[in-house]
């Protein structure tokens, strides 16, 4: 099933032309994976799918995103109701310096969503494979846990909103092996029910955990596949090259 | 030379220097907690002054000043805040806002008499006003401001962008992400920001001296349009003006004036310290 559909996707930064001419497909609960050097606009990319580059002065989009088959750039979309679908995990862990309990909850809060709320954070702290971990100081600050569990949190704190997309840009670059893994894991579980785009720059992790992967070189979607096909038999010279050590 | 001796040379030079800031103050305070105490009592502080100011107490001018305080802060505060905010949050970066966030830097540091003689010739002469409370607390609160938006300004530009961003990425409004994530974090700034400006506010003698302060007056005010008296001006009054004023008085006063502004800094360093520990909804 397809989730997002990007047509001839363009985007400026003023000038600058940061994307050109990507189109790609996203399916539902599974996980892409999109890799490529610094620069190239694995970010930028990521970041039109929930519009959060709306802000950027003298940013310009243009083509199409589809998400379930609408135009998310189209006028009249509610950027706010898009962003509770599709919700997005930054590469620090960015908890709110306040208590776990408030951290998962004001999503909740600011959407106004039904719903028994510390129902909602023990859900989301499951879901985040983090709820035996911290059920006991719900009402600690959350800068208190290790930047591995904090990172998990912020992954709670997403999931509470229930999206239906998750963008994840580099999720795993502040942690240890250990905590890499763990969040490994939970994205593994989390596919079942969500659709993931997850931005790295760590090959094995590409190829352990996505169902799909794309190669970003210079704001073009170079390749484009099945994981396992991209890393055994790549189309492009170039992809075998970055993926090998040889270029990037 | 030894690095270590001039590890201990340079901090003692820095002690010293502490020591040279410090002391002076800490005699000044001194002093008049020493003198002043002798002429403050029950009587002091609740009666009216008479017998040319000698006798007496200065109740209607702790009064007035307390008065005065309170209307700056609710005339300075609603403004001051909702003003910071959307300069700092929502004003686009454009020559406009850069020579508004100037000038307000810069009438932060405007001596207090010129602040004063705008009060006159705005609210007292052109608004016809007169010499009033209302005149008085506009006046100060015009003075307050900068101080109050400058620092609050400060305050909320030090809550990482990352915190905006992550609360639009929940689906928060921008509003949203102020009012619950990045208020409650700039919070202590604002209100160092706020105490700062109503401590000059509650010190100042210039700003009232055409505005709004007596020179006598024993009766208490029964309307914003009444004049009152003021502990700085009463401070400069009979420092100044009354011949053969007895100094316990003087000091006296200024004792009243420094215990008013002390405590005023305590609520605010208790309401602070409150604000740094709750730092949530
Ligand atoms: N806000 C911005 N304004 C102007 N140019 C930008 C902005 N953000 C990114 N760029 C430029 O756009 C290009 C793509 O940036 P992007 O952050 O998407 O790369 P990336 O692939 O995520 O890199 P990295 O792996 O280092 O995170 C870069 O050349 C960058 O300099
Ligand atoms: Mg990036």
């Amino acid at each position: 099933m397809e989730k997002f559909r990007v047509e001839h996707l363009n985007f400026h930064y003023g000038d600058k032309l940061a994307l050109s001419d990507i189109s790609i497909s996203i399916s539902d609960r599974r996980i892409t994976a999109l890799i490529g050097p610094s620069g190239c606009g694995k970010s930028t990319f990521l970041r039109c799918l929930n519009r959060m580059n709306d802000t950027i002065r003298g940013a310009r989009v243009e083509g199409r995103v589809l998400l379930d088959g609408q135009d998310i750039y189209a006028r009249g979309t509610d950027v706010v109701e898009l962003r509770k679908r599709v919700g997005m995990v930054f590469q620090r862990p960015n908890p709110f310096p306040q208590s776990i309990f408030d951290n998962i909850a004001f999503g909740p809060r600011v959407l106004g969503l039904e719903g028994d709320l510390h129902q909602i954070v023990e859900e989301s702290l499951r879901g985040a494979v983090l709820w035996d971990e911290v059920k006991d100081k719900l009402k600690q600050d959350a800068l208190g846990l290790s930047l591995g569990q904090q990172q998990r949190l912020c992954i709670a704190r997403t999931i509470a909103v229930k999206p239906e997309v998750i963008l994840m840009d580099e999720p795993c670059s502040a942690l240890d092996p250990i905590a890499t893994l763990q969040i490994e894991e939970l994205m593994q579980s989390l596919k079942e029910e969500y659709s993931i785009v997850i931005v790295t720059h760590n090959m094995q992790q590409a190829s352990r955990v996505s169902d799909f992967t794309g190669f970003f070189w210079l704001g073009e979607m170079v390749e484009f596949d099945v994981t396992e096909r991209v890393f055994t038999r790549p189309a492009q010279r170039i992809t075998e090259d970055y993926i090998t050590g040889r270029a990037g | 030379m030894d690095r270590y001796v001039k590890q201990r040379m340079g901090f003692a030079f820095l002690t010293a220097c502490a020591i040279a800031v410090v002391a002076p103050i800490l005699v000044v305070i001194g002093l008049i907690f020493i003198e002043g105490a002798k002429a403050v009592s029950l009587e002091f502080i609740s009666a009216v002054p008479y017998g040319g100011m000698k006798e007496g107490g200065i109740f209607p001018a702790i009064v007035g000043t307390l008065i005065l305080t309170v209307g700056t802060a609710l005339a300075s505060i609603p403004v001051g805040v909702a003003g910071t905010i959307y300069l700092a949050e929502y004003a686009r970066d454009t020559w406009m806002t850069r020579a508004i966030r100037l000038a307000i830097v810069n009438l932060a540091g405007i001596p207090s008499i010129v602040y004063g003689l705008f009060g006159l010739g705005m609210f007292v002469l052109f608004l016809h006003m007169g010499t009033s409370i209302l005149a008085g607390v506009l006046t100060l609160a015009i003075m307050t401001l900068p101080v109050i938006i400058s620092t609050s300004e400060e305050a909320l530009r030090a809550v990482p962008m990352e915190f905006r961003t992550v609360s639009a990425s929940l689906g928060g409004t921008r509003w949203q992400g102020i009012r619950y994530i990045v208020l409650p974090q700039a919070m202590p700034g604002i209100i160092t920001g706020i105490i700062l400006g109503l401590l000059r506010a509650a010190g100042e003698t210039a700003p009232i001296l055409f505005t709004v302060a007596a020179f006598y007056l024993p009766q208490l005010p029964r309307s914003p349009f009444d004049q009152v008296m003021a502990l700085p001006y009463h401070l400069y009054v009979i420092s100044t003006q009354v011949p053969g004023m007895p100094m316990s008085v003087q000091y006296g006063t200024a004792l009243v004036l420094l215990i008013l502004v002390l405590s005023m800094n305590l609520i605010a360093t208790v309401i602070r310290s409150y604000f740094r520990r709750r730092r949530q909804w």
